[in-house]
């Protein structure tokens, strides 16, 4: 699996000063030492790292990774590194399973470095990716969908993605794969989705015509009206 | 008059409280792991407890204007309960996280051997994390019990600055003052302190160290009473720096020692947390939810 966009090609080390890359590094390295330590270190990067906003400009974490969720993923890098597949996979489900909001979405956002080929590894990606799309916590529903690991979601699952945004105000631009995988079953979803608000007389969210526009041949291109 | 309320049990109020307690001028709090009243059967029900500290009751404080912070401990009630021992093995993954200010509650019920294995373990979890400690006094035998925390606190080595000692009252305070460890009082009506009494506890021993909560949980308690005590405070001639000393910067300074005090964030959000908005309901239109 090829980096997430919200990687991007951004790193934790481009971002941080010296003395906050110095830090990050003995963490990493303590972790590439006792891999079970990132347990404990893994949610204590906020404050002996960094926080804040990362090249987003989004204090949130929604729009892109924050500079604690870059950081977090360096160990995750670690991790994945210095342990076999499947238990470097069972040691970020826990890292997932025991984190609060923040240390989740730093897992949603490093998902990617997972090895997918992996059959057991994919699996546990898509449970995680699947909790995260459960929530109407829109950062986490916005690190799910902007994870290069939606690649690993059938069809099906991935336009349940997309729709989720939709319909939680998560913006459809940062959903990873849309320029590649919109198709017109998402279409018709999106079509429906809009002819649903219209009919309670609701707005209609302008992110739908993201996936309308790509069909304009379509009749169901001129339903909705931009909210 | 702005409140840290440094001890309240949110999990067991309800958003009421929350408002009432923002234009009473409480600003932050600390919701300590207690006993929830039900007895709990397995770690896991620990665990969905304490995923509720750091998350959701954190959340649902922030929609109010509130900064919540937590501490965590398997709490001396439950530290006697066999099926229980293991929740000491999740505490660290817990003790690692922001707004964790505290290893708490911690101390004695009935003071049996299985209380004190818990506690003593505890503190060295705090130790190992370079977190604060609060500390329960039992509410049976409490002089006794407290005596006996102050020596395990002695023996651990940690310093008495470090540690916060409450439920306190006219029989126990003066060998907390002693210790050095900051003193805590629960204003809880009926069965522990009351702003009239605290008053004269603060007339006589003054405000360095003195910390007051109102400990409200599901029982017959007073989210206010904090407030409740300020004005006694100033009824009885403290000036409105004792006030603010006692309800503010006391147990600031003393979460602060944990380095985990999140201040700044106390603006209300429109999100929903893990699939439930507190508004229960529609989103403002055009905000889809």
């Amino acid at each position: 699996m090829g980096p997430g966009r919200e990687g991007g090609g951004v790193s934790a080390l481009d971002l941080l000063d010296d003395q906050a890359r110095s830090v990050l590094d003995a963490l990493c390295a303590q972790v590439a030492g006792r891999p079970s330590l990132v347990a404990v270190l893994f949610p204590a990067v906020g404050r002996r790292v960094a926080r804040g906003p990362g090249p987003s400009g989004d204090p949130t974490g929604t729009l892109g990774p924050t500079l604690e969720d870059l950081a977090r993923i360096e160990l995750l890098r670690t991790v994945v590194e210095s342990l076999p597949p499947t238990d470097a996979a069972t040691e970020i489900t826990d890292l997932y399973g025991y984190g609060d909001a923040d240390e989740k979405r730093a897992v949603l956002h490093g998902l990617h470095l997972l090895d997918g080929t992996v059959p057991e590894v994919a699996e546990t990606v898509r449970d995680l990716l699947a909790d995260a799309l459960r929530t109407n916590d829109t950062r986490l529903v916005a690190a799910a969908a902007a994870s290069g690991a939606q690649s690993l979601l059938d069809d099906h699952a991935w336009r349940q993605t997309v729709l989720k945004c939709l319909f939680v105000g998560v913006p459809l631009r940062l959903v990873a794969g849309l320029d590649t995988r919109a198709d017109l079953e998402l279409a018709r979803m999106c079509a429906d989705f809009a002819h649903e608000r219209s009919a309670a007389g609701r707005s209609v969210p302008a992110d739908t015509r993201l996936v309308l526009d790509r069909f304009p041949e379509h009749p169901f291109h001129e339903g909705p009206q931009e909210g | 008059m702005r409140i840290f309320e440094p001890h309240i049990h949110m999990t067991s109020r309800t958003t009421a409280d929350y408002r009432s307690m923002y234009d009473a001028g409480v600003r932050a709090l600390v919701e300590p792991a207690f006993w929830t009243g039900q007895p709990r059967t397995s770690v896991g029900s620990f665990r969905d407890y304490f995923d509720g500290l750091i998350g959701w009751e954190r959340f649902r404080a922030a929609q109010f204007g509130i900064a919540h912070h937590c501490t965590i401990a398997l709490n001396p009630k439950e530290a006697n309960d066999p099926r229980l021992s293991e929740v000491l093995d999740v505490l660290p993954r817990y003790l690692a996280k922001d707004g964790v200010v505290a290893v708490g509650e911690v101390g004695f019920d009935s003071r049996t051997p299985a209380e004190e294995k818990a506690f003593r373990r505890q503190l060295e979890l705090a130790k190992e994390f370079e977190l604060p400690v609060l500390v329960h006094t039992p509410h049976r035998d409490k002089a006794e019990g407290t005596r006996h925390t102050l020596r395990l606190v002695t023996e651990s080595g940690i310093a008495p600055e470090m540690v916060l000692v409450d439920h306190l009252n006219e029989t126990t305070v003066a060998m907390v003052h002693d210790s050095g460890c900051v003193m805590g009082f629960s204003i809880y009506p009926d069965t522990k302190m009351d702003p009239h009494r605290m008053v004269r506890i603060l007339s006589e021993w003054g405000t360095d160290r003195m910390v007051v909560n109102s400990a409200a949980d599901w029982g017959h308690s007073d989210p206010l009473s904090t407030l409740y005590t300020g004005r006694a405070m100033s009824a009885a001639g403290f000036t409105d720096d004792d006030v603010d000393r006692v309800l503010w910067r006391n147990p600031v300074d003393f979460f602060a020692r944990s380095g985990r005090l999140l201040l700044e964030g106390t603006t209300t959000t429109g999100a929903s947390f893990e699939g439930n908005s507190i508004l229960r309901g529609e989103r403002p239109e055009g905000d889809a939810g």
